[in-house]
């Protein structure tokens, strides 16, 4: 029997700095090992290995350190993170742990997955190509999401961004199959409030029973949130990959994960690059957010909607900056619009869905949509130019054509992305409002369409054939 | 083969004590799992290594033991079209090896080690060789030829050559050296990081023609130049260069993907079979070598997959080729750096950065270059290299843009605004540049003497344009005199007309040079028929009328120049009729 199994307890922690512990005088330890901390009452708290020499070991801690002094035991398991999988974690609720938190006892199962994952191989990634009807026009039609594409919201505090991902949650299908999404839902450091508000909305669609719900809040250990959403996506996996499930994974909020990565990072008296952030920061989040995707030959698809709020709105801000920068583009909601009464409150000008191209078109969506949300971008863009002149020269300085793209940019918003919390449009309905609100622009200007399909789909010449 | 023992892991870095001083650079294999990995510092028989595959669960105490063998290349037929990580591996294999998940400690030669090549000889038993001469060719795929040459530094005099088929590793040939007699095979081992010798560097003389027109008629870059193209996030880097590997006239594009994303790789291992090359009408992943290492790879492993990229493209320079490289992305690879210089505990410089990074910058773009090679006989190649930047925050004052900028000939400056609107490609011409024009000119005057005076005409107008818009936004463009509202539409038929090429529309998404000069010039003509006009009193609004302007706008839909010929009757008939009608003329 070795040590481990023997259950050595070191005693020799040297120092406690933030999130971190130093032992010294530890034998036999791996990086990146799951190492418990046992605190003088007997509690045991998560923790792994971050960096490991002959004699000294640097720990991690998941849960609160702040109670604990250099009498803590440290037992080092001699196993990476990795949890139990099997079809009955379907419908259960966990901590950010993953303990149990629905009454039920711990899943047991012999297939143990290590939380990290491995790297999808790019040569075996099937290129997510499948639309899926979110019911949301501002999406559907501009900013389409596929199958297997990782979408990220990036909101504000007070934004309806839960309401979008619970409706995106419940409206969204491939039109023409009945397959629906399985949920996996991760809060990290989310209100007891919001984290109900999703449990209950799953609960009265039927969605709870094909979900599995992981949940770090507010009032849980910050440095858990490292572990959360890997967890979620270590379970994602194997419901996508082993069972052949189609998983719609909701990650929020992401900025409260980067929170604790930074405050690791901090106690390490690493060199920040902006705001603190360590310089890994992307490439950490990489490989939560590049698990999502598909595998040539297998049935299963993992769609990822990480949620983010933008201190203070700045896009520039590094964890939005950095989410864009490996996510398939990205959905903003933005305070003006929200105040204007619009929702979803999103701006489509920065918002954008990478994988559309090969989700929409003659066969899957309508052979105008790529042309259609092109000149909307075109159109709204000019029509929010103009209302930035409206504010110095008055609606009078404007000429005749910035009038009308003005108008234009008010009854898009009204009109196009403006819809109800329980509206769910095809996307005909979707590309008829688009083509109403064009037929308001002098048809010569419709140049990023198609003159055959101007022909087919313009108002004009539908009613007249 | 020096031995050695894990003393310390932190992250990718891991800490060894050897029984004897081994080599920085050397390749070593990490722990009982035999992970890959470099050494990256000495001191004495302590080394700090760069892991390139995850280390978790390594031990210290775990054994270390140093191949003596540099981070190396292996060179020869079979990587054309294959896809490959950052330290060689095909990707394809480990699949088939190991599923659709990356394990570690998977050992892959690069080269396949059974497959047969069809070795035809070009010299003959006799004959007096040195590095660079090409003592055969292999047809590696139907379109591209791989002429094997003898490594650089051998010479000698064939004493055997043979004809048939054979593996890489078999001998083709013998030669006779002052050394002794070596066997000629149709691979060679290149370090990664040492840049591949050639005789003499020429002058540039053609630009490197990509079909994009904001490219190659405002911004071009020549064959064996650098180029850079920064944006933030969404403004289309990705999506240039792979536009430029499946339209530029170059012989070989090595792709690589370089921390990015999985998805967008899948993408052109998908897509680029599909597609055919205007010129040869060969499939263009025959002459595509991709370079993946993604962005939840290990960083290390990312460092060098540029390197392995670069010497890639050297390699099919030497055989007198014209080769391009896109690399996607620039800063995740000085990422990598700085998390080893973060780990290394070297004193940073402006963000983390180490102060190398501009040397290493300067050491990758240096590689491009149009050359004469090795060899007896005059062969000449090229490597262009093509980075892409991702600015944090999109702000081009960070080191990895203001760096890169020293270093290259052509930027193309990506710009937020313009990719909100969908104006892509997203190349702000105002703040983008070009040192190659004088090049260009020279190769374009094949079409039109008047090439270099008309892309500056457009310039000139798109900078005015700027300039109106600046007063436009505090008086309101109702306001300007029509002569300035003219600019602005002029401006508008460029920007709409020309510049904005949209990658996948079936037509637009390749445009080839006549019809660039054509259309540009289609554009000046109409600025040219209707400003007499307007300066003569015809209100703007009835020029903003005239049907021809939608019908130049669109003629970058249209297929061939045909549709430009018949358009550039239009406008002087069109224009005709206003003046008549307005009696000015
Ligand atoms: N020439 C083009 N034609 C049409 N669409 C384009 C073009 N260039 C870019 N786009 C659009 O912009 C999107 C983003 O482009 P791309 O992925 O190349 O950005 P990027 O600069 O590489 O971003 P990142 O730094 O995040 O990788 C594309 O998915 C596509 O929708
Ligand atoms: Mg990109």
């Amino acid at each position: 029997m070795s040590l481990k199994e023997a259950g050595l307890i070191y005693k020799t922690a040297r120092e406690i700095r933030g999130p971190l512990i130093f032992v010294e005088g530890v034998r036999d330890v791996a990086y990146d090992e799951v190492v418990k901390v046992i605190t003088p009452d007997g509690e045991e708290v998560l923790g792994s290995v971050l960096d490991v020499s002959k004699d000294y070991a640097l720990i991690q801690v998941y849960g609160e350190t702040s109670g604990m002094d250099l009498n803590v035991g440290v037992h080092f398991t001699g196993e990476t993170m990795k949890i139990p999988v099997s079809d009955e974690l379907i419908g259960r609720v966990f901590s950010g742990s993953f303990e149990p938190l629905d009454g039920m006892p711990r899943p047991l199962s012999t297939d143990e997955r290590d939380i990290h994952g491995g790297v999808i191989n790019p040569a075996a990634r099937a290129v997510p190509s499948e639309f899926i009807q979110t019911g949301i026009s501002a999406i559907d039609g501009m900013n389409s999401l596929v199958r297997g594409q990782k979408l990220p919201i990036f909101s504000e505090s007070g934004l309806p961004h839960n309401q979008l991902a619970a409706q995106i949650a419940r409206q969204a299908t491939i039109p023409g199959r009945e397959e629906e999404f399985a949920i996996v839902f991760a809060a990290m450091g989310i209100k007891h409030e919001e984290a109900e508000f999703f449990r209950r909305e799953f609960e009265r669609t039927g969605a709870l029973s094909r979900s599995v719900m992981i949940l770090n809040l507010a009032d849980d250990p910050p440095i858990e949130r490292l572990i959360t959403p890997r967890i979620a996506q270590t379970v994602a996996e194997y419901l996508a990959f082993d069972l052949g499930m189609h998983i719609l994974v909701i990650l929020t909020d992401m900025t409260n994960y980067a929170e604790a990565l930074r405050s690791i990072s901090i106690a390490r008296e690493e060199i920040p690059t902006r705001k603190g952030y360590p310089g890994y920061l992307y490439s950490d989040l990489a490989t939560i957010y590049e698990r999502a995707g598909r595998i040539k030959g297998k049935k299963g698809s993992i769609t990822l909607m990480p949620i983010l709020t933008m201190p203070g709105g700045d896009i520039t801000h590094p964890v939005p900056d950095l989410t864009g920068y490996i996510t398939e583009g990205q959905l903003i909601l933005q305070r003006d619009l929200f105040l204007r009464g619009i929702y979803p409150p999103m701006n489509v000008l920065p918002s954008l869905s990478r994988l559309m191209k090969d989700g929409i078109g003659e066969g899957r969506t309508r052979k105008d949509h790529a042309d259609v949300s092109n000149q909307l971008y075109m159109a709204y863009a000019e029509g929010t130019r103009a209302r930035g002149l409206v504010r110095i020269v008055g609606v009078v300085g404007l000429s005749e054509r910035e009038r009308r793209y003005l108008e234009f940019a008010d009854r898009f918003e009204r009109e196009f992305v403006n819809q109800g919390y329980y509206e769910n449009r095809t996307i005909e309905q979707t590309l008829d409002i688009a083509w109403n609100l064009l037929a308001m622009l002098p048809e010569d200007d419709l140049i990023r369409i198609r003159e055959e399909y101007i022909k087919e789909f313009h108002p004009k010449y539908r009613r007249a054939g | 083969m020096i031995r050695g023992v894990i003393e310390r892991i932190n992250g990718s870095l891991v800490i060894a004590q050897f029984e004897a001083e081994p080599k920085i650079g050397d390749l070593v294999e990490v722990g009982n799992l035999g992970l890959m990995g470099e050494i990256v510092r000495l001191s004495g028989e302590r080394a700090a290594i760069q892991c390139y595959e995850v280390t978790s669960g390594i031990k210290p105490g775990e054994p270390v033991l140093d191949t003596g063998r540099p981070l190396a290349a292996e060179l020869g037929p079979g990587l054309m079209g294959t896809i490959l990580d950052g330290v060689e591996r095909s990707e394809l294999k480990l699949w088939e090896i190991a599923g659709p998940f990356i394990t570690r400690g998977v050992r892959i030669a690069p080269l396949d080690r059974e497959k047969k090549w069809y070795f035809e000889p070009k010299v003959e038993v006799g004959a007096k060789v040195v590095g660079g001469d090409i003592i055969g060719v292999v047809q590696e795929t139907e379109y591209f030829q791989h002429r094997i040459l003898v490594p650089p530094g051998m010479e000698g005099k064939v004493t055997e050559i043979y004809e048939g088929e054979f593996t890489v590793e078999e001998p083709v040939g013998k030669l006779k050296t002052p050394e002794g007699e070596e066997e000629l095979k149709m691979m060679q081992v290149w370090p990664v990081r040492v840049p591949r010798p050639y005789k003499e560097r020429l002058p540039l003389v053609s630009p490197l023609l990509t079909g994009q027109r904001v490219i190659d008629t405002f911004f071009p870059v020549a064959k064996g130049g650098a180029a850079a193209i920064p944006g933030g996030f969404g403004t289309g880097k990705t999506v240039m260069l792979q536009q430029i590997s499946k339209w530029a006239d170059a012989d070989i594009i090595v792709l690589i993907g370089c921390g990015e994303r999985g998805n967008e790789m899948a993408d052109v291992v998908t897509h680029f079979p599909e597609l055919t090359d205007p010129r040869t009408g060969r499939k263009l992943i025959e002459r595509t070598v991709i370079v993946a290492n993604v962005s939840n790879m290990p960083i290390s492993a990312r460092e060098a997959s540029i390197y392995l990229g670069v010497t890639l493209a050297e390699y099919y320079r030497d055989q007198g080729y014209d080769v391009a490289v896109m690399a996607d992305s620039t800063s995740r690879w000085a990422e990598a750096l700085r998390d080893l210089s973060g780990r290394l505990e070297e004193i940073p410089a402006e963000r983390g950065f180490p102060a190398y990074l501009a040397d290493r910058i300067a050491g990758i773009y240096e590689r491009a270059g149009r050359v004469v090679t090795l060899g007896s006989e005059r062969r000449i190649g090229s490597v262009t290299i093509i980075g892409a930047v991702s600015p944090p925050g999109g702000d081009f004052s960070e080191p990895v843009t203001t760096h890169t900028l020293r270093f290259i000939g052509t930027f193309w400056a990506l710009d937020t605004e313009l990719a909100f609107r969908r104006h892509f490609p997203a190349i702000n011409w105002l703040r983008s540049f070009s040192r190659y024009i004088d090049v260009a000119s020279r190769w374009w005057s094949q079409y039109d003497a008047a090439w270099a005076a008309m892309r500056a005409r457009a310039l000139e107008l798109l900078e005015e344009a700027s300039e109106i818009e600046e007063t436009a936004r505090i008086i309101g463009e109702k306001a300007l005199p029509d002569e300035q509202r003219l600019i602005l539409l002029i401006a508008e038929m460029i920007r709409e007309g020309f510049l904005v090429q949209n990658a996948f529309h079936e037509v637009d998404t390749y445009c080839e040079a006549e019809k660039q000069v054509k259309l540009l010039k289609a554009i000046l003509r109409f600025y040219d028929s209707v400003e007499p006009l307007v300066r003569k009193g015809i209100p703007i609004e009835r020029v903003r009328e005239m049907r021809v302007i939608t019908e130049i706008m669109r003629l970058k839909e249209r297929r061939g120049v045909e549709a430009i010929e018949r358009v550039m009757g239009l406008i002087t008939e069109q224009a005709r009729a206003l003046a008549e009608e307005y009696g000015v003329i």
